[in-house]
């Protein structure tokens, strides 16, 4: 088959021309076409979410601080210190220390407890892996993510930290908005 | 005549007058961006951030005025000096209403100079060497470009904007302002004089080195051109005066082709008519710079040579003839 070389050549759009007449009535039509596309702007109305005092809803899959949680019925915690948050997580910032349970101090309900569980939110990377290796759904990522702090030591969250409710409830996206 | 009291009184309110209306212009002005680029704009000092310009005012106060080591200090500090004062000296001409629209022996002006629209070119022009010598003195490489594009912008639209008033000159046969607002009893000149009124807002814009044509000051390209060495309340100047040249170019561009105060109701609503069609300059001035990109420095040179200069001179020869004819 023979090379046709009218199928290689690129089709390029150009546009006109500069300088002649044509030029004052193209200069004065696209200016009043910038005019008319920036007073449609006002006629819109602004976009501007004024940030603290309104937020921006979060979908219900945002990971935000992680949520410690307790059995509804018993009162007891659902975190047995088994550690595997801690062996999956990837910054390493969660710490277990686990203790056992006896019957005048029962915290959980298996066999231990974590006495102590702290996660360092200033090397957090919010991945989730924690929440997919708990056998025991004990913990979960929230959606709360107003966590900037004065100082690094504050940013390590504690046991009784993450089992409270969050001092503020972020606003929520209903299913599908 | 007008006794020396009169005169010190009005000379007062003019003062007042523009130092009350800059801030509110800022104001508005970072509103209005605002809403042109679907933002709210400044509302957190004071109740819908009215108190925004005090506050910028009182951060250019705190600021310390520095020169660079290669600067020529006294000449820095006259800089800013001959551009506000240029720019205040011109209202005095700005006509807000005829000489008893108030009863009493005074009108509403500050002077009716028979060489009104000589005296606004004057100063106009001088208040460009308060640019160039500000770019000049600072001794730094930016402010220089900034100092050479405000003179190469200067002789290239001056000559246009002397030219677009002159069809109005030549039609209302004198160069007083209050003259030329009379005359547009019947007829606003903006409509005989449609040509001279666009050629005449468009080297409005460039004289008040704002955008499209604020290439003296080119904050993307030449850092802040002239004013680029300049702090504090110094710098503060420099901005008044171009906000004060935004108040002249629109109360101008009132008087001579949209009527000044000439409008509906009694003879004593005439400032707030002047006053009206002159904000609504002011409005102008602030969409455009909301709309159009700045010019690119060659474009503006053969824009104001090439099309700008030869269409004012038309107009001013038309306009000769069709005087003559009739």
């Amino acid at each position: 088959m023979a090379w046709d070389p009218e199928k290689d050549v690129v089709k390029v759009d150009r546009g006109p021309e500069p300088g002649g007449v044509g030029a004052i009535y193209r200069v004065f039509g696209e200016t009043l076409r910038g005019l008319r596309t920036t007073f449609g702007r006002v006629a819109e109305g602004t976009y501007t979410v004024e940030y603290p005092e309104e937020k921006t809803p979060v979908y219900p899959r945002f990971r935000g601080r992680h949520k410690l949680h307790r059995f509804e019925d018993t009162g007891l915690e659902k975190c047995v210190g088994c550690s595997l948050c801690a062996a999956a997580c990837p910054s390493k910032c969660i710490r277990v220390v686990a203790a056992e349970n006896t019957p005048e101090h029962q915290v959980s309900a298996g066999e231990r407890y974590a006495e102590v569980y702290e996660i360092n939110m200033a090397r957090c990377i919010f991945c989730g892996y924690c929440e997919v290796a708990c056998p025991f759904d004990a913990i979960t990522m929230g959606n709360d993510y107003e966590l900037a702090d004065y100082s690094r030591s504050d940013l390590i969250f504690t046991k009784e930290m993450l089992l409270a409710d969050p001092p503020e409830h972020t606003p929520l996206r209903r299913e599908g908005e | 005549m007008e006794s020396t009291l009169v005169m010190i009184v009005k000379s007062i309110v003019i003062f007042a007058f523009i130092l009350q209306i800059v801030p509110i212009i800022l104001l508005a002005e970072r509103k209005l961006l605002g809403r042109f680029q679907s933002r709210i704009g400044p509302n957190r000092v004071g109740p819908k951030g009215l108190l925004q310009p005090l506050a910028d005012v009182f951060k250019l106060l705190s600021k310390e005025a520095s020169a660079p080591a290669t600067a020529v200090p006294w000449m820095m500090a006259i800089a800013p000096v001959i551009s506000i004062v240029t720019a205040v000296a011109t209202l005095a001409i700005i006509p807000f209403g005829p000489f008893d629209a108030w009863g009493g022996e005074f009108g509403l002006y500050g002077i009716d100079v028979p060489i009104a629209l000589l005296y606004f070119f004057a100063f106009g022009s001088l208040g460009f060497y308060g640019l160039v010598l500000g770019g000049w003195a600072s001794g730094s490489k930016y402010s220089f470009l900034g100092a050479m594009r405000a003179a190469a912008q200067l002789i290239s639209y001056e000559v246009a904007l002397g030219l677009s008033l002159l069809g109005v000159a030549m039609t209302a046969g004198s160069l007083s302002l209050v003259d030329i607002v009379e005359a547009q009893d019947g007829m606003w000149y903006v409509v005989p004089q449609f040509v001279g009124f666009c050629i005449f807002m468009v080297a409005g814009f460039a004289e008040t080195a704002r955008a499209p044509f604020d290439l003296p000051e080119g904050d993307a390209e030449i850092v802040g051109g002239y004013n680029t060495e300049y702090g504090g309340m110094r710098f503060g100047s420099f901005f008044m005066a171009e906000y004060i040249e935004v108040i002249v170019i629109s109360a101008i561009a009132a008087a001579c082709f949209l009527g000044g105060w000439h409008g509906p109701g009694p003879v004593a609503l005439a400032p707030l008519w002047m006053f009206l069609k002159l904000m609504a300059g002011v409005f102008f001035f602030i969409w455009i710079r909301a709309s159009l990109p700045r010019l690119r420095y060659d474009q503006l040179m053969s824009f104001g040579w090439k099309v700008l200069l030869p269409l004012a001179t038309l107009n001013v020869l038309v306009t000769a003839f069709v005087l003559v004819a009739t």
